[in-house]
């Protein structure tokens, strides 16, 4: 029995007349506690994969199941964070936490429990000293990490990420990759991430899913990356196995399928 | 020796520093002060002294201002008195339009941010109503006086119509504007929580529009105390416009004077306070 299973997704977009196949016969399955990426050009549609497991978009052909039931519809079982992190301004990181779990744990936690809970997952992501303030009083690492934890609060069965840490420089990206693992070695939730940063992918994935360039965009090849967690990144510089995944994904995108129209 | 005058010295720069420093931000305030507050000032008095000149002359159709304020001085100092019925001092005259202008605008700003919220969530509503509203919006207030006269029968709730009516459409337009403009994704979080319509809208789409709201409701109270004199003058009662109605017809020419300087002083204290409101309420969201 597979935990999650994309089969078969498709989706066109008609406009002003026009079909415009995006996605044709995506397959994927996930298992429970497995961290998957999705890593292709950009414009091949693997926000829209994403958006269809979150339910925000709906498949023109196949479907998505999570424990065998179909998905339709968003829910807080498939919690997404954003690219650009989707924080109320004017709520703080508290307060937008708390939303979260005030709706989803309504009448499954009392008041104390939820505050608990609340507390609890901002500890996770290191943001408890910042609780009070605003969104735009916070840089956007910090940020990022109070989406992560308004979406992990939410106990999903699968957490999405769409490009979680794209608009971050490089040290704050990988300080976050770290957390990230750790989080993830603890919890076990599935993952779906999707990356354009092949370090990124094979550093925190147990597969890449590498995707063909659209119109009709599909799975092009699936990666296994076979390295030992807890992984560490300095660690993982000479590692064979690590540059091998790396320079594979590599190959897939720049001599494989290389982004064609990137000279128009 | 040395121990004790370098204990002296911190002593003496702590007590020489304090003094100092008071004066310092006192000044500075002071100064900020009256860079602010001269230049109004001396265009005021230029003003009052060219009226002053302009009109003393003998044959002139307005009193300048220092017989304004001889004439009017009982209106000046004692805006409080009650003689009953409608001589009544300023202050009541402007409580009573200011309690018109509240129930209307109040009522307004219910009913324009819910229509707004239709309008700007449902593309079929705002194809059906914009071009009734777009017309509707033109009509001058006083010319809703006589119909309103008709439908209540009475002058109080009329004029209550009327600030509704004037003050309702910039609510709507703008209320339906921030909705339209709320970000795909603040929709996108609501649909993965599943919020319901009732919280979708208290949550995410009143403080996502507050901003735009605050701009609708700013246009609408200056619109309503337009309103409220000119209606008042017509159906008559305790009210400003109504006093400077009255006042016209004894000839009073300095009390409708006296009585102008109080409707614009409190046009602009109610425009900053919407304003005001405007800014708590929109902290976070304004710096989006």
């Amino acid at each position: 029995m597979t935990y999650l299973s994309i089969e078969n997704v498709g989706i066109s977009f008609t406009r002003a007349g026009r079909t415009n196949e995006v996605l044709r016969d995506v397959s994927v399955k996930i298992e429970k506690g497995e961290f998957v990426s999705l890593i292709g050009h950009s414009g091949c549609g693997k926000s829209t994969v994403l958006n269809i497991v979150a339910g925000l978009l709906k498949a023109s052909t196949g479907g998505v199941l999570l424990e065998e039931k179909e998905v339709n519809s968003p829910g807080p079982d498939r919690a997404v964070v954003f690219q650009n992190h989707s924080l109320l301004p004017w709520l703080t990181v508290r307060e937008n936490v708390a939303l979260a779990v005030d709706k989803v744990f309504k009448g499954k936690k009392s008041k104390a429990e939820r505050n608990a809970w609340i507390d609890h997952n901002l500890s996770l992501v290191n943001m408890t000293h910042a609780a009070d303030r605003r969104p735009s009083e916070i840089s956007g690492g910090m940020k990022q990490r109070v989406g992560i934890a308004r979406a992990l609060a939410m106990e999903p069965k699968v957490l999405l990420l769409d490009e979680p840490f794209g608009a971050l420089d490089a040290l704050t990206r990988a300080h976050l990759q770290d957390s990230l693992m750790d989080i993830h070695a603890r919890l076990k939730n599935a993952v779906i991430m999707i990356t354009h940063d092949v370090d990124e992918a094979v550093l925190l994935s147990d597969r890449i899913v590498m995707m063909t360039n659209g119109p009709s965009a599909t799975v092009g090849e699936i990666l296994t990356v076979d390295l030992a967690r807890p992984r560490r990144r300095l660690d993982l510089v000479e590692d064979p196995t690590y540059t091998h995944a790396r320079a594979a994904v590599l190959e897939f995108l720049y001599a494989r399928h290389a982004k064609p129209a990137m000279a128009a | 020796m040395a121990n004790t005058s370098t204990i002296a010295a911190p002593v003496v720069t702590v007590k020489a520093s304090k003094p100092k420093r008071a004066p310092l931000v006192t000044r500075s305030t002071l100064n900020t002060i009256a860079k602010n507050l001269i230049p109004p000032v001396v265009v005021l008095i230029a003003f009052l002294v060219i009226w002053e000149l302009l009109c003393s002359r003998p044959g002139a159709g307005l009193p300048p201002p220092s017989r304004v304020v001889t004439e009017a001085w009982d209106l000046i100092v004692d805006p409080f008195y009650d003689n009953g019925g409608t001589d009544k001092g300023l202050f009541w005259h402007i409580l009573a339009s200011i309690q018109r202008v509240a129930l209307g605008f109040a009522l307004a700003t219910v009913m324009g941010i819910l229509v707004g919220t239709l309008i700007g969530q449902s593309e079929w509503a705002m194809r059906g109503l914009d071009p009734i509203f777009q017309v509707l919006r033109t009509i001058p207030p006083l010319a809703w006086l006589p119909l309103s006269l008709a439908a209540f029968r009475d002058g109080q709730p009329s004029a209550i119509f009327v600030i509704f009516i004037t003050s309702i459409w910039p609510i709507i337009i703008n209320t339906a504007v921030g909705i339209r403009n709320i970000p795909q994704d603040y929709r996108n979080v609501s649909a993965v929580l599943r919020l319901n319509p009732l919280e979708f809208f208290a949550k995410i789409m009143l403080p996502s529009a507050a901003p735009y709201i605050f701009t609708g409701l700013r246009i609408g109270v200056g619109l309503s105390w337009l309103a409220i004199v000119a209606a008042e003058m017509l159906i008559g009662g305790v009210g400003i416009g109504f006093f400077i109605w009255d006042a016209w017809n004894s000839s009073h020419i300095s009390e409708i004077i006296v009585a102008l300087v109080y409707v614009g002083l409190i046009g602009f204290v109610l425009d900053r306070f919407v304003a005001f409101v405007g800014t708590l309420v929109t902290r976070g969201t304004a710096t989006a």
